[in-house]
């Protein structure tokens, strides 16, 4: 009877059944001490992509201060950085960069899209140059719309964003 | 290419009582050096447009700049005029050194070829002139000789359309 | 201590001739930008043999969205919002010289009381723009106080734009024949408050970041550009204005009522990267004059606009107005075929070009002295590129 059990197919059935149950019983109250580290150490990468970055200037300023609501300001290397906020039109000059950096950040990783350039090409529609819109490149998990949006818009896209971080399963 | 019918230019009254007199003596002065190559378009207060054949342009701007103290380009650009087969390229000459000419802008125009656009390039009279060139051989097409960078600028790299500013580049849906 | 510092120089410069003859190896490229803390959007490519900088190129165009072109395909009207889209905190500059251009080409004058409250909101803009510029540069230079001070107080004079306008940063409050609404109530009242104490702000700024010792060390000396090299290079407003030569389009061609308001044109003869930092801070004390004298001038009643048709027809012919924005001469050429759509239009940008300068002035200094010297240029990204 033990022998039976105890044959090599079953010993890694048993272990990957084991971990199933570990990563059961750990994953809620784990996944959501690491969430909530990650909801307040939002960092984005300063990589400006067309004129938003006026008002993701005025953000960090001492009246809207996003630093409050868990968005760093955007001074570090994109080695640790894990949002990146693409700040208006991506042009096609822009595009592949915009996908490099995006590459080069370690998961878990996210992507505002600020401004109607962003989302759809906004105003520039119809230009020679301009991508319509950022999903194209890079995968977008909140839209924040406005051309340019007040600082208040963006505090309310970076809401959102921990609102579905808090959401998300760990990986 | 000579004696243009410059459309744009006949409707400005030149009879105009000038504020500034030194303005319109460039403009005589210019003629009278340069005699049938230089055509005077329009004549307005501080600003005002001669038409120089594309064989003497480098030697009019040296004689502009030598002469009347204009010293730098405040903008240069190229426009494309598909009816006539031709692009028109307007320097737009200001000058720092001369107190009395601070207001007045002289636009220096020159048409080139639509098909095979080639022009003398002014950098080494004007320095300002090679960001403008650079964006104005990209833009139109127009080949400056004696520039050292004719390669794009603000365009992608990979860029292989026509130059957009080309009439018959067309935006989509338009 | 000096003569000593000369000799290290001397000494570096012999290095770099006998590096540029001899070993190309030595040399390392970079490139910085356009991901970058302080690039923006832009790039630039060095040479650097050691700590010395012996080659430079700037590559531009990232946000290059071909405004010019598609300017042909939209009427006079409809071009105002993606036209001031460039210098979005100096958006009634930028429309400033286009409204000028276009109520040339039509042939209208915008009612008095309508030039005032352009001026005023062009020089409110001025503020707003060079306040970010300086937060910007506080940041190059690890200053992060001169960050948050200038963008806090640009956000009351926002406050009033808004109050003004009916939106933070991109006003399209200028139009050709004047601006879009009057100025509300009790404006003079709040706009005098606010230009008080932000007089009384810069004194402060003065005190923390252009006193400082710290930024003294990096910018005096550093970049010398004089005179002459500025005239050749064609640079413009403050970068030119700290080379010594006094010229401002408000004083030297004056546009709307700007022939009716007494002020200084402020420029300095030190020529190094200190006097560019510090001519956008003297503009700035010299906007407040202007602005009180505009509040003062101003006729109490009448039309601030001059109403033309939505589909307005040009007269065929061209022209080129200017105005003095926070970064220089910022003209527009316009060709019009008598239709309602511009048949060409150019910008041509204080940014533009001022970022000639920059490969001339990075080529023989140091590393570290780049981010000091390519702000300074008073360069915005965007407004090149167009």
């Amino acid at each position: 009877m033990l022998k039976d059990l105890v044959n090599p197919t079953n010993v890694n059935i048993y272990v990957s059944k084991l971990s199933d149950v570990l990563i059961k019983a750990v994953e809620e109250p784990l996944g959501y001490a690491i969430n909530w580290g990650r909801i307040y150490s939002l960092w984005p990468v300063h990589l400006e992509t067309g004129c938003c970055s006026v008002e993701f200037g005025a953000a960090s300023s001492p009246r809207y201060d996003v630093e409050r609501f868990g968005m760093l300001e955007a001074f570090g290397s994109l080695r640790q950085c894990d949002l990146i906020v693409v700040l208006g039109t991506v042009t096609r000059k822009m595009a592949p960069r915009l996908r490099m950096v995006y590459d080069q950040m370690p998961e878990p990783k996210y992507v505002i899209a600020m401004g109607a350039c962003a989302i759809t090409g906004g105003l520039y529609l119809d230009s020679y140059n301009v991508l319509p819109g950022a999903d194209s490149v890079v995968p977008v998990d909140v839209y924040v719309p406005g051309c340019p949006p007040r600082p208040e818009t963006l505090i309310q896209g970076c809401f959102l964003l921990q609102e579905k971080i808090k959401r998300s399963k760990i990986k | 290419m000579e004696n243009k019918d410059n459309s744009f230019g006949q409707l400005i009254d030149t009879s105009k009582d000038l504020d500034n007199k030194i303005t319109s003596n460039i403009i005589k002065s210019a003629i009278q050096n340069f005699n049938q190559k230089i055509q005077l378009v329009y004549e307005k207060p501080n600003r005002s447009k001669i038409f120089v054949n594309n064989e003497s342009l480098v030697e009019v701007a040296l004689f502009l700049r030598n002469t009347y103290g204009l010293d730098h380009v405040e903008s240069m650009s190229g426009t494309d005029f598909p009816a006539e087969n031709e692009i028109e390229i307007n320097y737009h000459l200001g000058s720092y050194i001369n107190q009395d000419l601070h207001p007045y802008i002289l636009n220096l125009a020159t048409r080139v070829d639509r098909e095979n656009a080639k022009s003398n390039s002014l950098i080494n009279i004007f320095p300002s002139v090679e960001y403008f060139e650079r964006e104005t051989y990209e833009m139109l097409g127009v080949y400056f000789v004696g520039h050292p960078r004719n390669e794009p600028f603000l365009l992608p790299e990979d860029w292989a359309d026509l130059p957009p500013l080309r009439k018959d580049f067309k935006l989509k849906g338009r | 201590m000096s003569t000593l510092d000369d000799k290290i120089n001397e000494i570096n410069r012999l290095a770099i001739q006998i590096t540029k003859d001899n070993d190309d190896d030595r040399l390392m490229n970079l490139s910085i930008g356009p991901q970058h803390p302080g690039s923006g959007h832009f790039r630039i490519v060095i040479k650097v043999d050691g700590d010395y900088i012996v080659y430079a190129d700037p590559d531009i165009g990232y946000v290059h969205r071909g405004e010019e072109k598609m300017s042909e395909h939209r009427n006079f009207i409809q071009n105002i919002p993606h036209l001031e889209r460039p210098v979005i905190h100096d958006s009634t500059n930028i429309i400033y010289s286009y409204s000028l251009a276009i109520e040339e080409l039509i042939g209208i004058n915008p009612p008095r009381r309508g030039q005032f409250v352009r001026a005023i909101a062009a020089e409110l803009d001025r503020l707003v723009y060079t306040t970010y510029w300086l937060a910007i540069y506080g940041i190059f230079l690890g200053h992060s106080t001169m960050f948050m001070w200038p963008t806090g107080d640009r956000e009351l004079i926002i406050d009033l734009l808004e109050r003004m306008t009916g939106h933070r940063v991109t006003h399209a409050f200028s139009v050709p024949g004047g601006v879009r609404n009057d100025i509300p109530y009790n404006f003079k009242e709040k706009c005098l408050t606010q230009i008080n104490y932000f007089e009384k702000r810069l004194k402060e700024y003065e005190d923390i970041f252009y006193n400082n010792p710290l930024l003294r060390q990096r910018t005096e000396g550093v970049g010398i550009m004089n005179k002459e090299d500025a005239i050749k290079l064609g640079v413009t407003g403050s970068v030119l204005r700290a080379s010594g030569v006094p010229y401002d389009i408000r004083k030297v061609e004056p546009y709307d009522v700007y022939d009716e308001i007494d002020f200084k044109v402020q420029y300095m003869k030190s020529c190094d990267t200190f006097a560019r930092a510090y001519v956008p801070y003297l503009d700035m004390k010299e906007s407040c004059h202007i602005i009180r004298q505009l509040l003062d001038k101003m006729p109490d009643e009448g039309s601030v606009r001059e109403k033309i048709v939505g589909n307005v027809k040009a007269q065929p012919g061209e022209t080129y107005r200017r105005v003095e924005s926070g970064r220089g001469a910022l003209g527009y050429y316009i060709i019009s075929d008598g239709s309602t759509k511009p048949y060409r239009l150019k910008i041509s940008t204080g940014s533009f070009r001022n970022i000639l300068a920059l490969p001339f002035l990075l080529v023989g200094s140091k590393l570290g002295d780049m981010p000091a010297i390519y702000w300074a240029l008073n360069y915005w990204p965007i407004e090149a590129d167009r």
